[in-house]
């Protein structure tokens, strides 16, 4: 666990990694084939770069450079996989905002004032609203400095190889979110709804639950399994944010982490952006339970990257094929599954299958869900304008991500995810409360349609 | 009064009974008169025409089937198959979120600058208002349009053989489709949400049919919307101003029809024979046969298409001539 033993903290190292961790692009580039070889078997997913000089695949199809026609099949074949790849991390990012709000409509535990972090020591019962204000900078300010703080810590900690602290942390952590939390939330759920449950059985059902949970992110575990339980955590963190976060700081907070994500990512000495370059100079992957990867599991054991692939089931392929879709988690399925899914077909060329699923998929930070989720929870909680102002943070969202994957298709690095979703998700929270809301409830109370 | 969203709701004050009394007469009816013979007497008379059934989890599962049922199976049975088609709804439905903003946005200072005590003024500026976005969103279809021109020409070029995976038609219905999703979803939501609450409907004297009435009219906006983007884009591509016009006229027409809310004889029927119009002029702007019988004989080759797979439909030339059908 992290040193001071609270959850915030680790959520707040969790995050300020996380927001890192949009999808290198390497996953555009799989298919290209035999070039692209000699990038995937070291294993992990830093970025490949190299075979990426050729091409800009654009799936909103703007303007696009085509080198050669021998690409062409490729080309159209990563643009498909584009638009494959941004549904494969809508469906998630919507799973897992549904959850927050289902919570926040029907459990009223999530929106009670009680109490707050740490971390944000200042309160906002204040008479007027300049000390207001000033209390939530304050509070941001204070938020921001420990996340940056952590973070700075966690790069160090990877810089200087201390593998075992950063792994026994992270699985402290993740016992605290799969069982306390989750605890906490099955008894609000519970109290809610007036079910009543023995203790054996509640403490059967979380120690399911919770094992399950960290063999999945820690180890190895069907690859559905582990992304559902990396989206229950993360739902689990944005409800524990929205209930601990006052108000006007909650906003502020959204709007100084996007910054921060902005600059750690992409400024040259970015505590972030030192850490993915880190990994990628050593060829390993970036901690298994911090990102949601659409298509591979990742492995504690960090060297052998053969042995323990998933066969990589593209996510909208599975939720075609739900009944279909096998997860084994054995090497002899990987070479087999390989023919089955039409994107593949390209790859089938390929003899070795291992190399190729490797950099399939997109991989978005666990914080990037947990940020989205704290602006469409918080929406659905404070706005009086309930469900439009809730559609239109939701929509928002899903089109910063959209653009943000269009942008990382033309760039080909690691992004922040966080900037320009949250951006249109504040702007048309404010504007959906204040605006749209006052015209639409008129229109509605007397039964006109626009 | 309820500060609520709408006003025709009161929180229940009367005794159940009252509340009983006010909801569906089926239920009051069939309140077991045990007495004679201890059976069960059913009193039901037939029931009125058109009965509301009031509040409560049937009325909220109702509403919500009519109001989204076509648009969800459409959704579901087109849409969700294709990663594209749903990038183009959400983007569609970004788009409409923006012409609705800009549009309050207007109300909102109308309302600023004016005199708020004046109700007559008020209802001035809500017509103004539902006008001035009825135009701005027409105006974002547009801008909807020639985004997706440029994203269709762009497909088509990274494409191998020239022709984008998914036609300009599939967009235009897939945009209209956001469109009317997105409109019908703020305009019904948050009244079914209401539908579920404790109320009574009409108290006041208005229509005890509020709830079931919204549900239609949000069914006929989407699909309205459906059509009108179909129409539009086609009108647009081929340079048929008259066409477009007329798309923006019948969504004047439209929203002018529901200002005359509680009087559902001259507001809904009619929105549903313009519905079916729509449908048709759609339909054979789509490429539809214009006779019925070849309809069901399917010889005309455009039926031979049919949402099989991507890159199905009438394919827009250059010129703006409508290619041959291809698979």
């Amino acid at each position: 666990m992290n040193t001071s033993g609270s959850e915030e903290e680790f959520c707040n190292e969790r995050t300020s990694l996380m927001t890192t961790e949009s999808p290198p692009v390497s996953s555009y580039h799989v298919e290209t084939g035999i070039s692209s070889l000699e990038d995937t078997q070291t294993k992990g997913r830093r970025p490949i770069t190299n075979e990426s000089n050729n091409r800009e695949a654009d799936h909103e199809g703007e303007s696009v450079e085509r080198d050669s026609t021998a690409d062409s099949e490729d080309e159209e074949m990563s643009l498909k996989y584009g638009a494959k790849h941004v549904i494969m991390l809508f469906v998630p990012v919507t799973l897992c905002m549904i959850v927050v709000i289902a919570t926040i409509k029907s459990v009223s535990f999530y929106t009670e004032k009680g109490g707050q972090l740490i971390y944000t020591p200042f309160t906002e019962d204040t008479t007027s609203v300049g000390q207001r204000l000033l209390n939530s900078v304050l509070n941001t300010l204070i938020m921001i400095s420990v996340i940056v703080v952590m973070t700075i810590f966690l790069v160090v900690l990877y810089k200087y190889r201390c593998y075992k602290f950063i792994h026994g942390w992270l699985i402290l952590s993740s016992l605290m979110l799969l069982f306390w939390f989750s605890f906490m939330y099955l008894g609000e759920v519970f109290k809610t709804y007036n079910v009543a449950m023995d203790y054996p059985t509640l403490a059967l059902v979380i120690w399911n639950f919770g094992a399950v949970g960290m063999v999945c992110i820690h180890w190895k575990g069907p690859l559905q399994l582990q992304q559902a339980y990396l989206i229950m955590i993360s739902a689990l963190m944005a409800l524990v944010f929205i209930k601990y976060l006052p108000e006007w700081s909650a906003w502020v907070i959204l709007g100084a982490i996007s910054v921060y994500d902005l600059i750690a990512v992409l400024c040259p000495k970015g505590p972030l952006r030192m850490l993915v370059e880190t990994a990628q100079e050593r060829n390993e992957p970036i901690f298994p339970a911090l990102i949601y990867s659409s298509a591979m599991i990742w492995m504690v054991g960090m060297t052998e990257h053969s042995a323990v692939q998933q066969p990589s089931h593209q996510e909208t392929n599975s939720d075609e094929e739900v009944g279909q879709s096998h997860h084994d988690n054995t090497e002899d399925n990987r070479n087999m599954v390989v023919p089955e899914t039409e994107v593949h077909g390209a790859q089938s060329r390929t003899t070795s299958a291992v190399e190729l699923e490797e950099e399939r998929g997109i991989k978005l930070g666990l914080g990037d869900f947990i940020f989205y989720s704290v602006l469409v929870g918080k929406a659905s909680a404070t706005a009086s304008g309930d469900w439009n102002t809730t559609l239109a943070c939701f929509v928002a969202i899903l089109i910063g991500l959209c653009l943000t994957l269009l942008l990382l298709a033309i760039f080909k690095k690691a992004l922040p995810a966080l900037p320009i979703s949250i951006t249109f998700g504040l702007v048309f929270y404010f504007s959906t409360d204040n605006l749209v809301r006052p015209f639409m409830d008129n229109l509605a109370a007397h039964q006109f349609y626009i | 009064m309820l500060s609520g969203r709408t006003t025709r709701l009161l929180r229940p004050t009367l005794s159940p009974i009252g509340l009983r009394q006010r909801q569906n007469n089926d239920v009051l009816a069939l309140t077991p008169l045990i007495g004679q013979e201890g059976r069960f007497c059913s009193t039901l008379s037939p029931a009125p025409a058109a009965s509301d059934p009031g509040n409560g989890a049937g009325c909220v599962f109702g509403c919500a089937f009519i109001a989204f049922g076509p648009a969800f199976a459409l959704f579901i049975l087109t849409v969700a198959v294709d990663p594209l088609r749903i990038i183009i709804l959400v983007a569609g439905s970004f788009f409409w979120l923006v012409s609705v903003l800009l549009g309050s946005l207007v109300w909102f200072v109308g309302v600023q600058l004016s005199d708020r005590g004046n109700p007559s003024l008020q209802s001035g500026l809500l017509v103004f208002g539902a006008a001035v976005s009825v135009l701005l969103q027409e105006a974002f279809r547009f801008a909807n349009y020639k985004l997706l021109k440029k994203a269709d020409q762009g497909l088509a070029s990274i494409s191998e053989d020239g022709r984008s995976p998914i036609s300009l038609q599939q967009m235009a219905y897939v945009s209209g489709l956001a469109f009317g999703l997105i409109s019908g979803a703020f305009s019904g939501v948050n009244i079914l949400t209401d539908s579920l609450g404790p109320g009574i409907v009409g108290i006041h004297g208005d229509s005890p049919h509020f709830f079931i009435t919204s549900a239609f009219l949000t069914m006929a906006l989407v699909l309205l919307h459906t059509f009108w983007g179909v129409i539009f884009f086609d009108a647009c591509e081929r340079g048929k101003w008259l066409a477009g016009m007329g798309v923006v006229v019948s969504h004047l027409v439209t929203s002018a029809l529901t200002f005359l809310s509680p009087w559902y004889e001259t507001s809904l029927i009619p929105i549903y024979l313009l519905t079916t119009c729509t449908a048709a002029w759609a339909f054979s702007t789509a490429g539809g046969p214009s006779a019925p019988c070849s309809c069901f004989t399917c010889e005309h080759p455009a039926l031979d298409r049919g949402y099989r797979g991507r890159g199905v439909g009438l394919r827009f030339q250059a010129d703006g001539s409508r290619g041959p059908p291809t698979l």
